[in-house]
C-alpha cells in the first residue's frame, strides 16, 4: 500500500504550507513530516511527497539525499548518533563509540538484529561544552561516560520491551 | 561587568513571554516603535555590532545594503544553523532566552520595513525549535507578531524553518537555497542577498546572537554598546569554551578580553593538571594558535593581527599529549563530509586532505606527503564559490605551520608517537 499522511499530519502539512510563498519552500518541512510519519523516506514516500507538492520524484530525491538527517533506509527504533568531531574526540568520543559498538554488537552504520538500535557517528551537534554528546532520536544526551551510556541504552531497551 | 544577553538565563521561566516581559523584555520594542526608523539603524551602526556568526561584518552596514526603493518586499532571515564545530551559543540563546531573538527580529524588521521573517534552525536542534516555536506563538498571542503590532499598523509574520543536517547551510546563500527547498548549494555572488536573497527578494541574514543584541542596543543606545567592547568591535560576546578545561561552557564576556583570561579565569584552567598545547580560537575553521600565543585580545581585529580569527566564538582547547595529526585528521574528515560538492577544488581537495592525513596518522605516510597537503591547500584557497574550502585550508595550513615536526615525525617513523588514539 502506498503511504499517505494521517489526518493529523495532513492538517499540520496544510498549516505549514500556508507559511511559505510557494510549494518548493515546503519540501524540507514536508520531508520532515514524512520521515516522522513513515519512519524513513522510502521510494514510495518520496513519490508521495512529490505528488503532494507537485514536483517530480527526482527533484524531491535530489533534496532528500543532500541532507544527512533524511534516512533513505530504515533505522532502528532508537537512532544513536554519536558526535565524532574534535571537541567530543578530545573528551573521549572515540572510546565511547568503540564501547557502544562492543555493547550492541554492531559497527557504526549498523542496526541491531531486533531493530531496536541503529548506531551512527555524526559531525558536530553544536553541544561541545558538554562533550561527549550523542543524539538519540530527537534528544541530546550530554557529558557522556561509559556508565551513563550503559544506563541510557539499558533504559531504552527496557522501554522497548 | 555589564551583560547584554545572559543576565536571566538561569531563570527557567525566562523563555516565556510573561517572565521575559516582567524582567524588562519587549520594552525596547515599544521604544523602537516610537523612534524614526533611520534612528534605529543609526544606533546599530554606532554600536559597532559585528556579525556573530563568524564573518564579523558590521550589522548596521549590512542593513544599509538593502535597495532604497520599497517596491519589492524584503525578508529577514535569522541564521540559527549553528554548525561550526566548537560553537554552541545560539542554542543557549534559543533555549534560555528565545524572546531576546524574537524582540530583536521585531525591532529589526520594523526598522527595515520587513514583513516576513524566517528563523532557519539546524535540523538536529529539535527541542530548541520547539522552544522557539512556543515563544513565537506567545508573541503572536500578545500581539507582538502578526497584524497591526501594538496598534502601529505594522505587520510581521515569523516562521521557523528547520534544516536537515548540512554544515554548509550556515553559509548564508546556501541557507537561502535550503529555505527555498533546494539543495544547500552556495550561490555565486553578486548578486548579494541584500538585493536578491530569499525567494528572489531583498534579504538580510543575521546570526541569532547578532539579532538578540538589538533590543539592548535600542534600550541603552549604540554608544553604550560600543563602549563595552573595543574600537570597531562593540558589545559582549558569547564565548564557547570546549575541551578539557575545568569549566567548559558559554561565557558572556566583553569583546576584547584576553584569551588567557577566558581560558584560565572564566573556564577555570586545564583539567587534571594538564598543560595547554594549542587553541583553535573561533570555531574549527580558524587557524590554530600555540599555547604561548594566548595573550591576545579576543576581538576580531586583534585576533586577525596574530593571524587567526575570533570567528563564531568557539574556543577549542587542545591539551599537551594530543596528537595534532590526529586532531587535524578529525577536522578534515568533517570538511570532506560537509563539502557540498559544487566546486571541484573543495569537493576533491577536502577528500585529499582527509585521505593523506589519515595515512600519515596510520603510519603509512610517504615522503612528500606534508608538502602534498600544503600544495592541495594552495589549490583550494580562494578558488571556490563559498568559503568552505578556505575553512578547511586554514586549520590544515596552520596545524602544519605551527606543529610541523609532529607531521614529519609521523612520516619518518611510520607510526603515530601518541599511539594512534586521543
Amino acid at each position: 500500500m502506498s503511504p499517505s499522511f494521517s489526518e493529523a499530519t495532513r492538517a499540520r502539512f496544510e498549516r505549514m504550507l500556508a507559511r511559505y510563498p510557494d510549494k518548493e519552500a515546503a519540501i524540507l518541512p514536508t520531508l520532515h513530516l514524512a520521515q516522522r510519519e513513515f519512519g524513513h523516506l522510502s521510494g514510495e514516500a518520496i513519490d508521495y511527497v512529490a505528488t503532494l507538492l507537485g514536483f517530480t520524484p527526482a527533484r524531491i530525491e535530489g533534496v532528500a539525499t543532500f541532507y544527512t538527517m533524511y534516512n533513505r533506509k530504515p533505522v532502528g527504533k532508537y537512532h544513536l548518533q554519536v558526535c565524532r568531531n574534535l571537541s567530543c574526540s578530545l573528551m573521549g568520543a572515540e572510546h565511547l563509540i568503540e564501547h557502544m559498538s562492543r555493547k550492541l554488537g554492531i559497527k557504526p552504520g549498523g542496526t541491531t538484529a531486533d531493530g531496536t538500535f541503529t548506531l551512527s557517528t555524526v559531525e558536530c551537534l553544536g553541544s561541545c561544552g558538554t562533550a561527549p554528546v550523542m543524539q538519540v532520536n530527537d534528544d541530546y544526551h550530554e557529558d557522556l561516560t561509559e556508565e551513563s551510556i550503559d544506563a541510557i541504552l539499558d533504559g531504552l531497551r527496557q522501554e522497548h520491551g | 561587568m555589564e551583560l547584554v544577553l545572559t543576565t536571566h538565563f538561569g531563570n527557567d521561566r525566562y523563555r516565556h513571554a510573561d517572565t521575559y516581559e516582567q524582567l524588562g523584555g519587549y520594552a525596547a520594542m515599544r521604544k523602537a516603535f516610537s523612534m524614526p526608523k533611520e534612528e534605529i539603524v543609526a544606533e546599530v551602526r554606532k554600536a559597532n555590532l559585528r556579525g556573530r556568526g563568524g564573518a564579523g561584518f558590521p550589522a548596521g552596514v549590512k542593513w544599509g545594503f538593502l535597495p532604497k526603493d520599497l517596491s519589492r518586499p524584503r525578508v529577514l532571515v535569522i541564521n540559527a544553523d549553528e554548525g561550526e564545530p566548537g560553537t554552541f551559543k545560539d542554542r543557549l540563546i534559543m533555549s534560555r532566552g528565545p524572546h531576546l531573538m524574537i524582540e530583536g527580529i521585531v525591532i529589526t524588521s520594523y526598522a527595515l520595513t520587513i514583513h516576513n521573517g524566517y528563523v532557519y534552525i539546524r535540523g538536529e536542534f529539535v527541542r530548541e525549535a520547539e522552544i522557539v516555536q512556543e515563544a513565537i506563538d506567545e508573541a503572536y498571542a500578545k500581539g507582538y507578531l502578526g497584524k497591526n503590532i501594538l496598534g502601529s499598523g505594522y505587520d510581521l509574520e515569523v516562521t521557523v524553518h528547520r534544516g536537515a543536517g548540512a554544515y554548509i547551510c550556515g553559509e548564508e546563500t546556501s541557507l537561502l537555497n535550503s529555505l527555498e527547498g533546494k539543495r544547500g548549494w552556495p550561490r555565486v555572488k553578486p548578486p548579494f542577498p541584500a538585493s536578491v536573497g530569499a525567494f528572489g527578494l531583498p534579504t538580510i541574514v543575521n546570526n541569532v546572537e547578532t539579532i538578540a543584541d538589538i533590543p539592548w542596543i535600542v534600550t541603552h543606545g549604540g554608544e553604550k554598546f560600543a563602549s563595552l567592547g573595543v574600537e570597531k568591535d562593540g558589545g559582549t560576546r558569547l564565548v564557547c569554551v570546549s575541551g578539557p578545561v575545568k569549566k567548559p561552557g558559554v561565557y558572556e564576556l566583553p569583546v576584547g578580553i584576553s584569551l588567557r583570561s577566558i581560558l584560565y579565569e572564566h573556564a577555570g584552567g586545564m583539567q587534571d593538571g594538564k598543560a595547554l598545547k594549542a587553541v583553535i580560537p573561533g570555531g574549527s575553521s580558524t587557524p590554530v594558535i600555540r599555547a604561548d600565543e594566548i595573550d591576545v585580545g579576543y576581538d576580531i581585529d586583534s585576533m586577525q593581527k596574530i593571524g587567526t580569527m575570533a570567528g563564531s566564538g568557539g574556543v577549542i582547547v587542545i591539551p599537551e599529549g594530543t596528537c595534532m595529526v590526529r586532531a587535524l585528521s578529525v577536522l578534515m574528515n568533517f570538511y570532506a563530509h560537509e563539502s557540498c560538492g559544487q566546486c571541484t577544488p573543495c569537493r576533491e581537495g577536502c577528500g585529499w586532505l582527509a585521505r593523506v592525513l589519515r595515512r600519515i596518522e596510520n603510519g603509512e605516510g610517504r615522503e612528500g606527503d606534508v608538502e602534498l597537503i600544503l600544495n592541495v591547500c594552495d589549490n583550494m584557497m580562494g578558488r571556490t564559490i563559498c568559503p568552505l574550502a578556505d575553512a578547511a585550508v586554514m586549520p590544515a595550513q596552520s596545524f602544519i605551520w605551527k606543529f610541523r615536526e609532529e607531521f614529519d615525525r609521523h612520516v619518518r617513523d611510520k607510526k603515530c608517537p601518541y599511539g594512534n588514539t586521543f
